[in-house]
């Protein structure tokens, strides 16, 4: 339907209420879609929305303007009841250019909103884009409700005589004025976002003055022009009771690592190597210095895991991040904190692979690695973070483990997790986990110690950290003789010594919670999931539900060991459907261990699992 | 490095024992092959720590992998054998976790200029009050015999039977580049010089990097003899003192004279004059000298050793400790529900 005449003297505008809403803002990487997506997301949230959003961005810093690997995009879902995913299909897409009209029309809902800055449909940047004639012009737009404005003349008529700025700095505010049409359209107030530009450009108040202009210019042309018959309301949604903030998943894990450090009683020292999608962590960890938080930025990735050994051998929280090729450069160090019974975590926040792959993009493929990536029997505990939010709770679950039972850990969460946001509502202190590390204490010279004596239940030994006194003593990648950690080459002693390590492992699950269903504790299908596919799982299965349909899910947060009563659940239901954003990992996993029949449905594209997909297979995998 | 140097007060209230040689022994066989240089190192190292004052168990000694990195288990302290080529990154970690300890990285010519130089030019780079001890013998010896990266051009080894075509690093001119603080060389069986170095470099604050010529008596027997052998090392080497000349041979007759970039050696017997001769200054700012220092190889010249540089800089894990304590200053001790409940937040009833 193509609306861009000019209703006349329409008083009152119909306003239509709306349960859920995906948009979609797309453009150039230069033209700020990331930040019009985010105040969008900021605002919604104030409003007691529940959201999701998954920003989707290229790997090139400024690819050419106006081509298509320049195309950045940030979606949004908002919703007034609980939502889990960012949405399937937009139902809304701002596009800003050509290219970005090209590379995001294939997901707009047939029907849906598409509002195009015509300014940019240039002879040239359709050129780039690789369209022969405009779509504008070739009736191929006629399935959705196509409104056509000419953003950048309007911004410009609005802003050249309000402020001083160049024109190339005015163009720069039309972010601002599609972010103030989409607010009037969706029925937001314009305050979060004023006070946001008002904080930001308080030293440069002339660009400050531009943007809210441009905001407010959107906001009244939606208004005035009257190109919208309808605007739409959302309203609050009914989620538990508390304070939220928002948060991305990336934001969450750093500060569950300060988290970690306090309830351990022991100083973070996190060393990393610059590699996206994980650097946000970095960023986040170097301003927590008052937390008595130290940061390494190493010179490389191997550097960056053994400096964390090192300060674990120390006594603080050794702490390193990366993605999936820095965790194959990490994997001989992790060998040989393995060795030494170190407390150490790793973090990988997965990105496409295999090799430099697809920097920007999310993936699950990195489970196999982190399981079995190391020469030698070299079993590691492996958990993972499900939802943004989740990432804080996982993230102190991490090191509690590491140092509960002195073993690395690595940390899988994903592109997907790490940039994606969700309202989070914020704990409070008595609901975090306390695990006050306790070291070995000094014992006068001479008095013999034993540095891999176990605790009998976990099979920990101690951390005994250089500096006290009568502990003195030497371990190293060298097998070790059990008890007195003396390098031993002797037959018996090496296999006891990897049962050993493996039995570590196994032990931990003494120490995690059951594994809780979603939906009826047995039935005809079961779906498991693991990591970032949480959300979008949760929902399918609840549609199905709804449906009447016997599907229940599991979600593993433990991946090594697994939670005890996993065998068991497998037994209950007909059929096991095992999604993943990789080739079967987990259903590789599974089947190995319980000989479960498990069917695998992967996904391997850079993208996350949308509902509609899941429930398509649930449907097929319940009617074979 | 110079950390924690105490001699009245072990930290408990006690007057702090004095330790001799054997409470630095640990109770580990050592295994490195008779006649091996190592020992004689092992043994003036052990022989320098007690008049260190450093508590034994502030002492972590870090390693990587090859014949000299099994010195940490020979040594009653702390010890770390890690992995081939990391050690300065794992002490790395250990220094800037805890700026008390006292901090050592011992590595071969395969170890830190090998597998390990990325991170050895970065741990020399940060200035880390670690002591950087390379034991260099110009071989590989723990895999049995193949040119190192400090072996010299033309060398037939296992690996080499027609001769080493790669050019060699000279470990001292890395460590200049790298803008060591401290950039010392001694000789394994040098007793009395190597320990005067040790003792140096532990008493240097910030890194000190020390190269010391370790025979192989098994794959690369008498690499050095030519030099450093009794007979000839008063001809062949130069014992760099700060504040003195740089005269060498037996009947000190000779000099280095530095004239048109480019160092001469002259014959003090033989016309020229004593004040052509050149003063080292191991303080001087500038390391040009001391890497055309570092560049002197027999038999164009006598073989340096002694102390080639000494500088001030401040260290790493100084200035991340006055990050840490600048932010508690400026901010109060971290929060963490405060920190939780930062940025916008809503409440939903």
């Amino acid at each position: 339907m193509e609306s861009t005449t000019i209703l006349n003297n329409v008083e009152e505008r119909h306003v239509e209420e709306l349960d859920t809403v995906t948009i979609r803002f797309a453009g150039d990487s230069g033209d700020g879609m990331q930040l019009t997506g985010t105040q969008f997301t900021n605002t919604s949230a104030v409003m007691g929305n529940d959201i999701s959003t998954l920003p989707d961005f290229p790997a090139e810093i400024r690819a050419p303007a106006g081509s298509l690997p320049g195309v950045s995009g940030f979606q949004l879902n908002f919703s007034s009841h609980d939502i889990r995913t960012p949405g399937d299909q937009p139902n809304v897409l701002v596009a800003m250019n050509p290219a970005a009209l090209k590379v995001n029309l294939p997901d707009l809902e047939d029907g849906g909103i598409l509002i195009v800055n015509t300014d940019a449909f240039s002879e040239n940047n359709l050129k780039k884009a690789g369209y022969a004639i405009s779509p504008l012009e070739d009736g191929s737009l006629q399935g959705y409700r196509l409104f056509k404005i000419p953003i950048t003349t309007v911004n410009r008529a609005a802003l050249r005589d309000e402020v001083k700025i160049p024109s190339k700095e005015i163009d720069r505010c039309k972010n601002f004025w599609a972010l103030g049409l989409m607010y009037w359209l969706y029925d937001r107030p314009l305050e979060p976002t004023l006070q946001w530009i008002s904080d930001k450009f308080g030293k440069n108040p002339e660009v400050g003055k531009a943007n809210a202009t441009a905001l407010r210019a959107g906001f009244a042309y939606a208004e005035a022009a009257e190109v919208f018959t309808t605007h739409y309301r959302v309203k609050r949604a009914a989620i538990t009771p508390g304070k939220y903030r928002k948060i991305t998943g990336n934001e969450a894990t750093a500060l569950g690592f300060v988290a970690a450090s306090v309830q351990a009683g022991r100083p973070l020292f996190y060393a990393s190597y610059p590699i996206t999608p994980a650097s946000d962590i970095l960023h986040e960890l170097s301003l927590r210095k008052n937390f008595g938080v130290k940061t390494f930025q190493a010179e490389d990735e191997i550097a960056a895991v053994c400096a964390a050994i090192g300060a674990s051998f120390a006594g603080n929280l050794g702490l390193t991040g990366t993605s999936g090729p820095g965790l194959a450069l990490k994997s001989e160090a992790i060998g040989l904190a393995v060795m030494t019974e170190l407390p150490l975590v790793i973090v990988d926040v997965q990105r496409g692979g295999p090799s430099t792959g697809l920097p920007t993009k999310t993936e699950q493929a990195d489970l196999l690695q982190a399981m079995f990536g190391r020469n030698g029997e070299c079993p590691v505990a492996i958990i993972a973070p499900a939802t943004p939010g989740d990432c804080f709770h996982m993230a102190i679950e991490a090191f509690r483990i590491a140092v509960t039972h002195m073993i690395p850990v690595i940390y899988l969460s994903d592109g997907y997790l790490a940039n994606g946001a969700e309202p989070w509502r914020l704990p409070t202190m008595d609901e975090l986990p306390k695990f006050p590390v306790k070291l070995k204490d000094p014992v006068p010279a001479g008095t013999p110690f034993f540095p891999y004596e176990r605790n009998p239940e976990t099979l920990a030994r101690s951390w005994a950290i250089p500096g006290t006194m009568g502990l003195e003593h030497r371990i190293g990648g060298i097998e070790k003789e059990d008890i007195t950690g003396n390098v031993s080459y002797e037959p018996e002693n090496h296999m006891h010594m990897v049962v050993t390590r493996a039995e570590k492992v196994d032990r931990i699950a003494n120490d995690i919670a059951d594994l809780e269903v979603f939906g009826d504790p047995s039935g005809r299908l079961l779906v498991i999931g693991w990591g970032s596919t949480y959300g979008a799982i949760t929902s399918a299965v609840e549609e199905m539900r709804k449906d009447g349909m016997s599907v229940s899910s599991v979600h593993l947060r433990h991946l090594n060991p697994f939670p005890k009563n996993l065998g068991d659940l497998l037994g209950k239901f007909d059929r096991i459907l095992v999604p993943e954003l990789n080739l079967g990992q987990l259903a590789m996993l599974l089947r190995a261990k319980y000989l479960a029949p498990v069917i695998s449905f992967p996904k391997v594209k850079g993208k996350p699992f949308k509902i509609s997909e899941l429930t398509a297979k649930i449907k097929e995998v319940y009617e074979d | 490095m110079s950390t924690n140097i105490n001699t009245t007060d072990a930290g408990n209230g006690q007057p702090l024992v004095k330790l001799n040689r054997k409470d630095f022994v640990s109770d580990q066989e050592v295994r490195w092959c008779p006649g091996c240089g190592d020992y004689a190192i092992l043994a003036q190292i052990q022989k320098v720590m007690p008049e260190l004052g450093i508590k034994r168990e502030n002492m972590v000694f870090v390693s990587g992998i090859g014949c000299s990195s099994r010195f940490p288990y020979y040594m009653n302290t702390y010890g770390f054998h890690s992995i081939h080529g990391r050690a300065p990154a794992v002490a790395t970690g250990i220094k800037a976790s805890n700026p008390e300890l006292s901090v050592w990285v011992i590595t071969g010519d395969g170890d830190a200029l090998s597998i390990g130089g990325n991170h050895l030019i970065h741990a020399i780079r940060r200035n880390l009050d670690i002591n950087i001890i390379l034991f260099n013998n110009r071989i590989y010896g723990l895999t049995k015999g193949q040119y190192s990266p400090t072996s010299e051009f033309g060398k037939k080894t296992k690996s080499t039977p027609f001769g080493v075509i790669d050019y060699p690093l000279n470990p001292l001119s890395v460590a200049i580049a790298a803008e060591a603080t401290f950039v010392a060389r001694s000789v394994d069986r040098h007793t009395e010089h190597l320990q005067m170095v040790v003792e140096r470099a532990t008493k240097h604050k910030g890194v000190s990097f020390v190269e010391v010529y370790q025979n192989c008596n098994i794959f690369n027997d008498g690499a050095f003899d030519m030099f450093v052998a009794r007979d000839v090392k008063a001809d062949r080497m130069i014992e760099l003192e700060h504040g003195k000349p740089l005269i060498f041979g037996k009947d000190r007759n000779k000099g280095i004279r530095l004239r048109d970039m480019h160092l001469d050696v002259v014959d003090l017997s033989g016309g020229a004059s004593e004040s052509e001769v050149i003063v080292h200054n191991e303080k001087s700012p500038d390391s040009y000298l001391a890497y055309m220092f570092a560049r002197m190889e027999y038999p164009d010249y006598p073989v340096p050793i002694g102390v080639f540089r000494d500088v001030e800089k401040p260290t790493y894990e100084d200035l991340l400790t006055d990050q840490v304590d600048g932010a508690i200053k400026k901010m109060g001790p971290g929060n963490l529900e405060k920190l939780m409940h930062s940025g916008e937040t809503w409440v939903v009833d």
